[in-house]
């Protein structure tokens, strides 16, 4: 089983411009449909409220990884947080990561979400990474030919 | 997300994800998973763990519903239940259209 998402997308648009719409806080919440409180901080918490009709009651939480500019923008969020009166900071997260070269007719975007499988305080999830050569990967592999089979 | 509450509602997968993230673990699932039940000491036979540290795993698949036991006699026998795996791929798949949803949404902003 895949227990990560990545989608590629060619943009019209320059590099600059893709990742003004990425790192702009006001930008970004245009088109992800969240209004955020600040500016996005390498190493800082971004909170903010979601705008998609129907689920506004929803908060948004994510800590900024890196911002590389024009290369890289990742943040760390809970796949499933939100719940207004839940906490979620003890919960795993998963990473996305927004990937940007440039192309022919503009940009290419690579943006993959990552880490479903991970329980940061899982000393043996942990160790049997460490002690397992082909790594979780090729495990999930395995597991997808077996299940699927 | 574009649907941030569609994540919520499904099952939380999380610890299906986490139970599968072990070498053993996903062993013993893959040597369920043609549906037959066996015994714990089927499922320890070539591996080099005791009968116990098996027994654990097995635990640790069938709380996250992985896997289920029943009792013959005095063993417990498991099973692999695939309806756990279905639920982390539809969580996967609506994440993923999600994204499809959003990635649509920033194309049009940047683009337009």
């Amino acid at each position: 089983m895949q227990d990560y998402i990545e989608k590629e997308l060619e943009l019209k648009s320059p590099v600059a411009r893709v990742w003004r719409a990425l790192t702009d806080h006001e930008e970004f919440g245009e088109w992800f449909r969240v209004k955020l409180d600040g500016p996005f901080v390498v190493g800082g918490v971004s909170t903010g409220q979601i705008t998609y009709p129907g689920y506004e009651h929803m908060k948004w939480v994510a800590t900024v990884e890196a911002m590389e500019p024009e290369q890289l923008f990742s943040f760390r969020w809970c796949p499933y947080g939100g719940e207004p009166d839940v906490d979620y900071s003890n919960d795993p997260t998963t990473l996305v990561e927004f990937k940007l070269e440039p192309s022919s007719g503009g940009t290419r975007l690579v943006i993959s979400e990552s880490g479903f499988d991970a329980l940061p305080d899982d000393e043996r999830r942990v160790d049997a990474l460490r002690s397992n050569t082909s790594g979780w990967n090729e495990q999930v592999k395995n597991i997808a030919a077996h299940v699927q089979s | 997300m574009s649907n941030p509450e569609a994540r919520t509602l499904l099952a939380d997968p999380a610890p299906v994800f986490a139970a599968l993230g072990d070498a053993t673990r996903l062993e013993l699932v893959s040597r369920l998973n043609d549906g037959q039940t066996r015994s714990i000491a089927q499922l320890a036979d070539g591996l080099s763990l005791t009968r116990q540290g098996v027994t654990k795993h097995l635990r640790v698949l069938e709380q996250a519903g992985i896997v289920s036991s029943s009792r013959v006699g005095r063993e417990s026998h498991f099973s692999y239940e695939p309806k756990s795996i279905d639920q982390v791929r539809t969580y996967l798949d609506t994440v993923s259209m999600q994204w499809d949803e959003a990635l649509s949404r920033l194309q049009k902003f940047v683009d337009a």
